[in-house]
């Protein structure tokens, strides 16, 4: 696929599937409890990409400066197997800003009550660690990747905890979920060829002059957002791609509940 | 008699449960997920390309390289360290061996044939899983082969030989409450379905010859259960059309 056409097309108001600007591409699915060794996990699929996403959790002595809370961190693996663009080896820049900008959508936004996390003050605290691994790469994984991480987490279960010995159960779930506060859904509006549009594949994520990650809870508030790319955004463009997160993030908390 | 009955209820000949399917990732030239009970491998094949860097290139045929990834959730204890092991590593160059005797790549002189695996969770024998599913892709993606390979787990858990060990009978003295103690012995054998010829042998554990010899029986007719899968699978495919979830 020519570059120019996908262009050319943008600013005859079409895209190459023919979809509107503001359409997804079908099926959106989630499949949680794919993975029986991970406390929590999701298979997320949105058209003909794919990414799987599983939680992890320890019990480990709490950061000095935060010694009455856990933490959480997300990873994204984005693996040669999904993608011949993708090599092995250390994460890419990409992967890191992809892991980033969900870490700030999740994490900065209060969605889980670290201090929940909590066992004893300055000793022990769970650490919920989220990896994405991706299995298709057709285009928009900022969103798969934000909705696998919070599928993930709502799907994950306290491991027991070995009374005598403190130690783990791995092989034992209890029935207690995280302590989710807020359920953040990431949306990410790209810019090409001005204009705005969601869920790119990947032949207009490589001609796109910016994009705007816009993480929303329930209520609509924002809890995080990002802008990438190299072309500017005027303050219009800004609130129409956070209008359409909105309804986006809407439309996505359905398939989630 | 220690080991009465398998602890998952199982025959000693038995294997596990299979399930199979080929074009799970569009990306790739050639894909397939196969899972053996709890243990599950996805597989991706990418080329023939050129080879970099460039001084592995082999001007008389192509080359054939796998690489095996643990997801980091997939262990059933704690978290893996994303990135290669040593471990990872020597699994991903015993399954090469695995898989070269049967393709061949004499008509793509100086490029290389990448194999992706990854596992979202494992109970055991996932360097088999992973080679069933990586001979699968293989043959979805159309590189020239003579046959398939087939992989299953053998060993003796206590005093019983046995097909497809999970992960807790590995440990079986943990697990078997009329266990001796004695180290279960775990022997991951891939096969080339139609010769029954070994491309994979390895042992972990305390074994008699004898045993050894039973326990290569053993995998011979697991190999033909899990090939009647495999050649499901692809038929799927082709018969059915593109079957992309």
């Amino acid at each position: 696929m020519n570059k120019q056409t996908v262009l050319d097309l943008a600013a005859q108001g079409k895209r190459i599937d023919n979809r509107a600007f503001d359409e997804y591409r079908s099926p959106i699915n989630i499949q949680t409890d794919i993975s029986w060794t991970a406390e929590g996990s999701v298979r997320v699929q949105i058209g003909e990409t794919v990414v799987m996403a599983g939680v992890k959790l320890s019990l480990e002595k709490p950061y000095n400066d935060t010694p009455n809370e856990g933490g959480m961190m997300v990873n994204v693996e984005l693996t040669p197997l999904s993608s011949s663009r993708y090599e092995s080896g250390p994460p890419s820049i990409k992967a890191i800003e992809m892991a980033r900008v969900i870490d700030r959508g999740i994490r900065e936004a209060g969605a889980i009550d670290v201090k929940k996390l909590c066992v004893k003050p300055g000793e022990k605290a769970w650490f919920v660690i989220v990896d994405v691994v991706t299995i298709n790469d057709a285009g928009n994984m900022f969103d798969s990747i934000g909705l696998a991480v919070l599928a993930a987490l709502k799907d994950a279960r306290f491991p027991e905890v070995d009374e005598e010995t403190g130690s783990v159960n791995y092989k034992k779930k209890t029935d207690v979920s995280l302590p989710i506060l807020r359920e953040p859904i990431s949306i990410t509006v790209y810019k090409v060829n001005g204009q705005l549009l969601v869920d790119p594949i990947v032949e207009e994520e490589d001609v796109y002059e910016a994009r705007l990650t816009v993480a929303t809870d329930k209520d609509g508030v924002v809890s995080a957002m990002q802008k990438g790319g190299n072309g500017p955004l005027t303050l219009e463009e800004i609130e129409k791609m956070v209008s359409i997160a909105l309804e986006k993030a809407k439309m996505l908390r359905e398939k989630l509940d | 008699m220690t080991y009465e009955k398998r602890l998952d209820g199982r025959k000693f000949d038995e294997l596990r449960p299979m399930e199979a399917k080929v074009g799970v990732i569009p990306n790739a030239k050639g894909s397939a997920s196969f899972k053996s009970g709890k243990t599950w491998a996805i597989a991706a094949v990418y080329g023939p390309k050129e080879v970099f860097p460039r001084f592995l290139s082999n001007p008389k045929r192509g080359l054939l390289r796998c690489h095996y990834t643990m997801m980091p959730f997939s262990g059933s204890g704690e978290r893996i360290r994303p990135g290669n092991s040593r471990r990872s590593q020597e699994i991903a160059m015993v399954m090469t061996k695995a898989l070269e005797p049967v393709i061949d790549l004499s008509e793509f002189p100086n490029s290389v044939v990448d194999i992706y695996i990854e596992l979202p969770q494992t109970d055991a024998g996932t360097r088999c899983a992973a080679i069933c599913a990586a001979s699968m892709a293989l043959a979805h993606a159309g590189i020239p082969m003579k046959d398939m390979v087939c992989a299953v787990g053998v060993g003796k858990a206590d005093d019983k030989v046995l097909l497809d060990l999970t992960y807790k009978e590995e440990q079986i003295s943990q697990f078997n409450e009329a266990s001796k103690g004695q180290p279960a012995t775990d022997i991951p054998v891939a096969m080339i379905h139609n010769t029954k010829e070994v491309t994979l042998l390895q042992l972990d554990g305390e074994i008699s010859k004898e045993d050894v010899m039973k326990s290569l029986e053993l995998a011979k007719k697991g190999v033909d259960e899990i090939y009647k899968v495999q050649k499901q699978a692809l038929l799927d495919f082709y018969q059915g059309g593109n079957q992309n979830e």
